[in-house]
């Protein structure tokens, strides 16, 4: 626990812990000390000047160093001959400061009246103009006009794209550099900084392409003025117009907290349209930032390529019916059928996961996750329970990543465990290649791919730890609590239940389970994933032969006919194929019904994210009325196999959840919208450092209770391993990119420059073996399929292995051995010549 | 009966003329009337509207709708970059108080002496842009414009306080 200082803010007491700066000591008792370069988030800087205040501090005799008393008993009380900035200055004991006094109001005037100097006042057409805190600051402080001279206002230039997501107008820049701080020292991207001096200072970016980070949306909403707004919101919408719903992020499995603004619209038909996703504030979930995937990859709700009706195959075509005949034919097969195998990914809400494994379970079929990734039920029982927050891991406290690059895998995290590790935690990260975490971490340790259990057992008691690994061995020991990340980078199903066994086997052992800020988290592919495996899904080891020798195919939110050739000879393996989807997959193309479902911001539902927190999310936009949520539809075709299942509300389709799975005991709707205070303050009704989003009034989440420990965890023997290469072959390894080409990212067309490419990543050497250059195009062979694929040098990249990013069109689940063969043009063989 | 006819007698003589035969003709308004609004535009034919929305804001009635999008030099329709795209007002919402025209930052609404509205169905009660936009100036091409980069670059342009 700090030490507590007690200090006197116009008249009223207040204790905070030492260190706290003086705004927001006063912002704790209610008293706004306006502020622009300010952020409770970064270091203070003291460069905009409105935070002044007059300070006092008690007299000391300085020959006894006894404090001067006044001849009432109190304390004498020194003020500065000047006024001092409160963001800067640091609370002491018996401090006074007077936040209302003459000097403090005109010094306040003075300061926005000579920010006012340049700034081009065309609040009429400023995104930020309705929620911009130097509106609001200049109302509440400022002068009425300025005495400086119109004509000599510095003109900038205006509308100046900084990247193609995001717009600077030098303008309205008030030189706070919030911006420019948080991409340095927040999330450690500085691609952006000041340019020339005084009143000519600009906001430059310095990387191709331009503004070239995964957080720079944020940038936007930390920005005190308009300088900053993406090109998602250009004009969208003026903020008082917009409406908002809570919402959670499904891309990835941290579960940041949005808030959908939206607005009725003539161009979407007199409609509610989504307008922008801001972050909501959840200060053990993503504090208040997100990254740019999550703010901008919403789009596919309001795609025009959606599935509007439910369709029947008569023949060859897929025709639309109603929702009544195909429920009761998809019911009837389900029912009349043999073996049924449901196969649903990570995207589904809880609700609709706990409906379609109670269909299957009711008619004896399996419940298969879509998934490459295990260890579901392992991070259930070993995962971080209640009282956990990333945010609290500092001194004394170790966490180690295996196999992942959170970095692009979940960036929120990323972000979160870069701050522990200034905190002071022990950071330890363990891949074959370098990421961005490395640089923050107090040891890096590199494995060939398919050496992941290897590695990893070196931390488990009594093993033999190789010399290079005893520090980082001993650093783990001592920490005193422990957090373990996995992910699956250059894993596939196999690998990734060898490493998942052996990381709860090492959170076991090491007794780093069951307390606070101890356990085990996955880094899921799907931002509900573990929900599946709490619900009843496992992925299968061999899911092609379980898909073709299905009766009955269910697959729900999965492509797999899209993702993986094998995988789409065994979906037309399947007898009968119904799918429940967004689009027209290429596993609905092959269905027999497809059900048309509605997105996340279309409905209600909870997803639990890797820390095991379960969130709710709400209906944001309206639904075309013939579109049904997943639980429903699920349940409908329940209620007429005779289940008694929830079709309507899902927050008694939880309910019912509730009751079936122990984990998930006395969670309910009413409890997942609970709100605890949230500190730092950020975007109530006072605009306080501004965004309108940031407020939390519609629940925090529940984190969920470990499951009841039953058997012990035993670490995996070896790794899965990688197969051997050909003789002029390669090892293909999956890794994931942020941007990645999924069917929920692909229709937001701003982030189509920055999406994942169809590449091969290779050392240069690998590549000068195989006698291939940056830039050539390949044919990459294996199992059946061949791809055209273009290479990509990386210095980062080990020797002997190609990594090909996830979802690219690479069907690649798992290392892979396949043959490059380079795609020299071939000058065209006419007929005559050929023969 | 008498003293009553007189009355009537009186007026016939002394003011005869007081019904206006209406709409053959028609009185007319005083110069601060407020009735049905026009969107202005500046000589050079572009739009006085940038799509700001503060007059939807100050309605007390709801009835004023704006959506705005992007000017380009390209497609111009107004001064600066942004401009409305959808403008409507509901006249059976509409109760004239003229705070839209004191909202608004570049006097680009102005409520008219058009006083006759009248409609069969309630979806005839919104007026669209293309209703409510003043006619383009004689010689001058209509919006959207091809203008020269940089020369459209201010939304709001520089105006004299109200004289009366």
């Amino acid at each position: 626990m700090p030490k507590m200082v007690t200090l006197t803010i116009d008249n009223h007491p207040v204790t905070v812990p030492q260190g706290t700066v003086v705004v927001d000591a006063a912002k704790k008792i209610g008293v706004d000390i306006p502020v622009f370069c300010y952020h409770p988030k970064m270091e203070p800087v003291g460069m905009c000047r409105l935070c002044l205040v007059e300070i006092g501090r008690p007299m000391v005799d300085r020959a006894t160093g006894q404090p001067l008393m006044n001849e009432d008993g109190t304390s004498k009380v020194q003020f500065g001959p000047k006024l001092e900035t409160g963001c800067t200055t640091p609370v002491s004991e018996g401090m006074v400061v007077h936040t209302q006094t003459d000097g403090v109001t005109s010094a306040r005037k003075d300061i926005l009246e000579f920010l006012l100097t340049s700034h081009p006042l065309d609040c009429p057409v400023c995104d930020k103009g309705g929620e911009c805190p130097l509106q609001n600051l200049t109302m509440r402080h400022g002068p009425g006009n300025s005495r400086f001279l119109f004509d000599e206002k510095q003109h900038l230039g205006k509308n100046i794209p900084l990247g193609e997501l995001i717009y600077l107008d030098r303008e309205r820049c008030i030189q706070c550099a919030r911006c420019v701080r948080f991409q340095s020292d927040v999330v450690d991207d500085p691609v952006i900084g000041f340019y020339n001096r005084g009143r000519k200072l600009e906001i430059m970016s310095n990387s191709t392409p331009g503004f070239d980070s995964i957080f720079s949306g944020n940038t936007t909403d930390i920005c005190p003025v308009g300088a900053l707004t993406t090109a998602d919101f250009r004009f969208g919408a003026r903020p008082w117009e917009l409406k908002s719903a809570a919402s959670i992020c499904t891309h990835c499995p941290v579960g940041c907290n949005l808030t959908i603004n939206v607005r009725r619209e003539a161009k979407s038909g007199g409609d509610v349209a989504i307008k922008r996703i801001m972050p909501r504030q959840n200060e053990s979930v993503n504090e208040i930032w997100i990254c740019d995937k999550g703010r901008m990859a919403y789009h596919y709700a309001e795609s025009k390529e959606r599935l509007t009706s439910p369709l029947v195959r008569k023949g060859a075509d897929l025709l639309p019916v109603s929702w009544d005949e195909a429920l009761d034919l998809a019911a009837e097969k389900i029912r009349s059928t043999g073996q049924l195998v449901t196969l649903a990914g990570g995207r589904l809400s809880n609700e609709d996961l706990f409906n379609l494994a109670q269909v299957t379970q009711t008619v004896n079929g399996r419940a298969l996750l879509y998934t490459h990734m295990a260890g579901g039920d392992l991070v259930a029982r070993y995962g971080l329970p209640e009282g956990s927050d990333l945010g609290a891991l500092g001194k004394g406290d170790a966490i180690l990543v295996i196999a992942s690059d959170l970095h692009q895998e979940a960036p929120v995290w990323w972000l979160r465990l870069k701050q522990a590790a200034k905190r002071g935690a022990e950071l330890i990260v363990l891949n074959p290649r370098e990421t961005r975490l490395d640089k923050f971490a107090g040891h890096v340790v590199r494995y060939p791919y398919g050496q992941e259990v290897e590695t990893l057992s070196a931390f488990l008691p009594g093993a033999q730890v190789p010399e290079a690994l005893q520090a980082v061995v001993s650093a783990f020991q001592a920490a005193e609590n422990a957090v373990v990340f996995y992910g699956s980078e250059g894993l596939g199903l196999d690998g990734s239940q060898a490493v998942a066994q052996t990381a709860a086997a090492l959170v076991f052992s090491r007794g780093k389970t069951g307390q606070p800020n101890n356990g085990l988290v996955a880094v899921w592919p799907n931002g509900n994933t573990q929900g599946a495996w709490d619900m009843g899904f496992k992925p299968s080891a061999d899911l092609a032969s379980a898909v073709r020798t299905a009766d009955v195919l269910w697959a729900a939110a999965v492509d797999p006919a899209g993702d993986d050739p094998a995988l789409a000879e065994a979906v037309d393996g399947a007898r009968f194929v119904i799918v429940q989807e967004l689009f027209l997959s290429e596993t609905a193309r092959r269905a027999d019904i497809v059900f048309p479902a509605q997105s996340f911001a279309e409905r209600e539902g909870t997803v639990t994210s890797g820390e095991l927190r379960v969130q709710r999310y709400y209906p944001a936009i309206r639904p075309d009325a013939n579109i049904r949520p997943d639980f429903a539809i699920s349940a409908q075709i329940g209620l007429r196999l005779g289940l008694k299942l929830e079709a309507r509300v899902s927050s008694l389709a939880l309910l019912q959840a509730v009751e079936k799975v122990p984990t998930y005991a006395g969670l309910s709707y009413q409890r997942l919208a609970d709100v605890t205070e949230q500190w730092p303050i950020f975007g109530r009704k006072d605009m306080y450092y501004g965004g309108t989003g940031y407020a939390n009034s519609q629940g925090l989440g529940v984190k969920l209770a470990l499951a009841a420990d039953g058997i012990n965890p035993h670490a995996a023997k070896e790794s899965a391993g990688m197969p051997p290469a050909a003789v002029n072959g390669l090892v293909l390894v999956p890794m994931t990119r942020l941007f990645d080409r999924g069917a929920t990212v692909m229709p937001s067309t701003l982030l189509h420059q920055r999406l994942a490419d169809k590449v091969l990543q290779l050392n240069p050497r690998t590549a000068e073996k195989l006698g291939l250059d940056n830039d050539s195009d390949v044919l990459v062979a294996a199992n059946n399929w061949t791809v055209d694929a273009r290479i990509q040098l990386d210095e980062n990249v080990p020797v002997g292995v190609a990594l090909v990013p996830r979802s690219t069109g690479f069907p690649v689940t798992a290392p892979l051995a396949a043959t490059v063969t380079s795609r020299v043009a071939v000058p065209e063989v006419y007929g005559g010549l050929r023969s | 009966m008498l003293r009553g006819l007189l009355a009537t007698l009186k007026e016939m003589v002394v003011d005869p003329v007081t019904t206006v035969q209406y709409p053959e003709v028609k009185r007319p308004v005083s110069r601060r009337y407020k009735g049905r609004h026009t969107l202005k535009r500046y000589e050079n034919g572009l739009e006085k509207c940038i799509g700001c929305s503060l007059c939807a804001a100050a309605c007390p009635a709801d009835a004023i709708f704006v959506e705005a999008a992007i000017n380009t030099d390209e497609e111009r329709y107004s001064p600066g970059e942004r401009y409305a795209s959808t403008y409507e007002i509901n006249f059976l919402r509409c109760i004239f108080c003229g705070f839209c025209e004191d909202a608004c930052p570049t006097e680009a609404i102005v409520l008219g002496d058009q006083y006759e509205m009248s409609f069969t169905e309630r979806s005839q009660s919104i007026y669209d842009k293309a209703m409510l936009l003043e006619p383009v100036p004689a010689g001058v091409q209509p919006t959207p414009q091809k203008t020269e980069p940089g020369k459209f670059t201010r939304s709001v342009p520089e105006m004299q306080d109200p004289k009366d």
